[in-house]
């Protein structure tokens, strides 16, 4: 027997330990993967790359309040140009006058390079008549007389024609000279970090060095600091589930423990029945780790839950066994066990399928753990407890338990109708119960969205919603995609359809365009006798164009743009933002603006797919495919719970042998699920996913208790089954229960749901499933 | 301390005349008294680039105390309004919004305009030094900028008119370049 325990002790510490060494080097990450879709398609992959690099998940809004406006602006300047110093940061802005000069220069110098109006006919005599006529014009208005100075050099109207392209929307508010919040009583920033988005360390360490810079810059604390972006939502997410995790992991074992320890009164017995927990908790977490790679922080604060219901079987064995004998307890109970835990597996099987990362993290993990917790409770366990246990008699409470099953019994009418009435509720209700996108499982509390709402709108930070996407095997393929979808882009704008267009060919025109710009340019001579005879009635005499005809020649001769030409311009940020090198390709973005005015923030999508179609250019509204992908992941769960069902049916269908007896034990696991959702919806709350999730788990775990019912045949339960699964079912009940607890949407539903779920089906089950006392 | 007190020794000298018979008060007072209308305009600005002056006509619209609606009709449709600190400047199908709190110096030539539309002494002393000669009937106000940003930019306004009523605005420009604009008032109907 000692020899038997030993090795059974040796195999379970040599696993443990192979399961410990895999943890330690496992990955954990508390980030939106959980999220993403594992096998996107290709407009969630737009949205899946936006939001782990794109620009916009780069950009942290910061903002300053208290003191005077010549503060806070002081305060502004002094963070930028910190800041500006720092590796961790790709741009910091905050409208401070000369940080846009660079711009500006470029865009004059290589005017005759970029202007899309550079064509033959643009230098035409005709073309060079309209546009001095053009220009002087615009002198006679308001705007005119900032472009007094450039007119000999840009008689043409070359950089009011670029900048009349550029987005034209709203600009932040200026005081002192640098950007401020609409009412004027905040100074804003605008931080672009080095990090991307998906990196939460890197985001933590930049947002940490903004707070640490400020403080520096701001002694006393006379101005407060304000930051939002998603970046911060990536932070504090990542903490909120690190603390959860130790949070709910604690609460959950500790009232495990005290009710163990209430029931064995023995610290042996209690340790000993933590072990097949502890194998399971690992167990579970090695699963996903050599499965996934990755662990996901939501995934281990399931873990809570697991211990809830995997302790379940070390009570069976514990309380059912003192009184048997093993050996009886393997032949009488271990079937059921096995049953349920067959069902369980079942229940988390299904979520494997699932597409949602997370899900299919929760299941394996579940699935693993059960099975490992199981396994420890029928082999390990016995030989190591040894036959001889004490364990404290509790069939004291035997009789009070049957005074309640016969006074649940009585209720099997009223139960039927309140469960009609729930079910009536429910149907009338249908299309209300659920929760429409996916923002209900994030993690984003309500009031720091509303910070990020304010901020956002005080800075007019780009929100990146619509966005046109090219692929080319190199960067001037892409641009020369990007300036044939440009084009029909411009008819869009004409159209009305759209409200503008960034591109990287905008700042970077492909070489190929860039060249035929070049011919469109007269040589000097030339231009010279056209202008002569264009401007022969104009005001404007040509000998005062000499600079005009200088710069036109040395665009012709030898202007050309690379990337290089706008290091240290504002505008290299939004190519390399906007023209992406991927490992096998290039990629390029074309952010859209919608109309605005009276046709609304929303652009028609039917005329702009039409419009770009044999493009090669795919059109994502990533509204759109946020709330399509949360009702694919929907739809799907609906599937996998169904089919997990279907199984859990099939297997007891298979093992009960009658329809009957399928029936009874499916009616209270039914009438749990409805009670519960009926609950939660007069409750107010609004389903989602994970509340769909949770009523599969209820069937799977509810099964159990309902099988010991059902198993006991024609005989009465006895007393001490009786009071082991009342015990189990008040650990199984507080491991789900402690998630409700949770800030985490994700474990929220699944706690409120399968807790009190588990509970209702047991006293369900003793209502429904259990002999009637004669 | 002594150059200024000459300063306004002498600033006292060029205002005493014009006081004793009608002083910039009274102008301001009667301005007030203006609630609004609607006038023709011919702009005339006078570049040294340029041979020939450009010439822009349109209508304005002046609603007490601080919105004006200027609208050229030629040579090209443009529309700018003025509303509170708002300038949009709408031409073909763009429209360009600016906040004037954000510019300083635009504001400052802004208030101009619209100081002495509504008769806002203190707007206009905020950046200018007032001149005033000839009567209620045919004033002219000089204003000389006292902050030396905007006389980077400009270097003298004129403004004359008779009564109530603005009529001619001359701005004279750093570089020497001349902006006339000559205000026909419509009679309401």
């Amino acid at each position: 027997m000692t020899r038997e325990a030993g090795r059974a002790l040796a195999i379970w510490l040599l696993a443990m330990l192979a399961g410990v060494f895999v943890v330690w080097n496992s990955r954990f990450s508390a980030d939106m993967s959980f999220f993403l879709p594992a096998k996107p398609s290709a407009e969630q992959q737009v949205l899946v790359d936006q939001l782990k690099e794109g620009v916009v998940s780069r950009l942290l809004m910061v903002a300053i309040s208290g003191g005077d406006s010549a503060q806070r602006a002081k305060a502004s300047r002094t963070l930028r140009s910190r800041l500006e110093k720092l590796p961790e940061f790709v741009a910091i802005q905050n409208g401070e006058a000369g940080s846009m000069n660079a711009d500006r220069d470029f865009l004059f110098t290589h005017r005759y390079l970029l202007s899309p109006a550079v064509k033959p006919e643009h230098f035409s005599v005709e073309g060079l008549r309209e546009a001095v006529a053009n220009s002087i014009d615009l002198l006679a208005s308001p705007a005119g007389m900032m472009l007094k100075p450039l007119l000999p050099r840009d008689p043409t109207g070359e950089l009011v024609e670029m900048v009349s392209s550029l987005n034209a929307g709203a600009q932040p508010n200026t005081r002192d000279g640098v950007w401020a919040s609409r009412d004027g009583e905040r100074a804003m920033l605008l931080i672009q970090t080095t990090a991307l988005g998906s990196d939460t360390d890197g985001q933590e360490r930049a947002i940490d060095l903004i707070r640490n810079e400020f403080t520096a810059t701001v002694p006393g604390a006379s101005l407060s600091l304000q930051l939002s972006g998603p970046g911060l939502f990536a932070v504090k997410s990542r903490a909120t589930i690190k603390s959860e995790v130790s949070r709910l992991s604690t609460i959950s074992t500790l009232a495990i423990v005290a009710v163990l320890f209430f029931v064995y009164r023995s610290v042996r017995l209690m340790s000993l029945g933590l072990l097949p927990v502890v194998s399971g908790a690992l167990a579970g977490v090695v699963a996903v780790s050599l499965a996934y790679g990755t662990v996901f922080g939501i995934t281990v604060g399931f873990g809570s839950a697991l211990i809830g219901e995997a302790v379940d079987y070390s009570i069976y064995y514990f309380v059912q066994s003192s009184r048997l004998g093993v050996d009886q307890w393997r032949a009488r109970f271990w079937p059921t066990i096995r049953l349920g835990v067959l069902t369980s597996t079942c229940g988390f099987a299904a979520l494997l399928f699932s597409g949602f990362p997370g899900l299919a993290q929760l299941g394996l993990y579940s699935l693993s753990g059960v099975i490992a917790a199981a396994l420890v409770t029928r082999f390990i366990l016995p030989p190591l407890a040894n036959r001889r246990f004490a364990m404290r008699d509790l069939s004291h409470i035997g009789p009070r338990l049957k005074c309640a099953v016969v006074f649940l019994q009585r209720l099997r009418w009223p139960i039927l109708v309140l469960a009609l009435a729930a079910s009536t509720m429910l149907m009338i209700n249908r299309d209300h119960l659920w929760h429409p996108n996916l923002s209900a499982l994030s993690t984003v509390s309500a009031a720091d969205g509303a910070i990020d709402q304010a901020l956002r709108a005080d800075i007019s930070a780009p929100d990146a919603r619509y966005m046109a996407v090219i692929s080319a095997p190199d960067r001037e393929a892409a641009l020369q995609a990007a300036e044939r979808a440009g084009k029909k882009l411009d008819a869009l704008i004409a159209a009305g359809v759209i409200g503008g267009y960034d591109s990287p060919a905008r700042f970077l025109p492909s070489q190929a365009m860039q060249a035929s710009r070049r011919a469109a340019l007269p040589e000097p001579s030339e231009l010279l006798k056209r202008l002569q005879t264009a401007l022969a009635d104009s005001p404007l005499a040509p000998n005062k164009l000499g600079g005009f005809l200088a710069d036109v020649e040395t665009a012709r001769t030898e202007g050309r743009v690379s990337r290089e030409s706008l290091n240290g311009t504002g505008l290299a940020l939004a190519v390399d933002s906007l023209l992406l090198q991927r490992p096998n390709s290039w990629s390029v973005l074309l952010p859209l603006r919608p109309p605005g005015g009276d046709k609304g923030v929303d652009i028609a999508i039917e005329p702009v797919r039409t419009a770009l179609a044999g493009s090669g250019a795919l059109f994502v509204d990533m509204k759109n495919e946020f709330d399509t992908l949360y009702n694919d992941y929907l739809h799907e769960a609906t599937l996998l719970s169904l089919a997990g069902f279907v199984a859990i049916v099939g297997l007891l269908a298979i093992t009960l042998r009658s329809a009957r007896r399928l029936g009874i034990v499916l009616l209270p696991l039914l009438i749990a699920v409805v009670l519960v959702i009926a609950s939660l919806h007069l409750a107010g709350q609004q389903l989602h996913l994970l509340h769909l999730i949770g009523m599969l788990l209820i069937v799977a775990v509810g099964s159990n208790y309902v099988l010991f019912f059902d198993q006991s045949g024609a005989t009465e339960l006895d007393d001490t089954t009786l009071v082991s699964m009342v015990v189990a079912n008040l650990t199984t009940a507080i491991g789900f229960g402690t998630l409700a607890l949770s800030n985490v949407p994700v474990l929220y539903a699944i706690g409120i749901t399968v807790g009190p779920g588990a509970v209702l089906a047991l006293l369900l089950a003793a209502c429904f499933v259990s002999k009637r006392a004669t | 301390m002594i150059k200024r007190l000459l300063g306004s020794l002498l600033l006292l000298a060029i205002a005493l005349p014009a006081s004793a018979a009608f002083d910039i008060g009274q102008l301001m007072d009667d301005l007030a008294k203006h609630k609004g209308g609607k006038a023709k305009f011919v702009e005339k600005k006078y570049l040294s680039i340029l041979d020939k002056p450009v010439i822009s006509t349109g209508e304005m619209t002046y609603t007490a105390p601080d919105r004006l609606e200027k609208r050229t009709l030629t040579p090209k449709v443009e529309t700018l309004l003025l509303d509170k600190d708002i300038v949009s400047i709408e031409r073909d199908k763009q429209k360009l919004s600016i906040n004037l709190a954000n510019q300083p110096e635009a504001m400052a030539f802004v208030d101009s305009i619209r100081g002495t539309l509504s008769g806002n002494r203190a707007a206009l002393e905020k950046n200018y030094a007032l001149y005033l000669s000839g009567n209620s009937d045919k004033w002219v106000l000089t204003l000389l900028p006292s902050d030396q940003k905007i006389a980077s930019m400009v270097l003298r306004i004129t403004v004359s008119g008779s009564k109530n009523q603005v009529r001619v605005i001359e701005y004279l420009q750093a570089d020497g370049d001349r902006v006339v604009l000559n205000i026909d008032p419509v009679e309401a109907k």
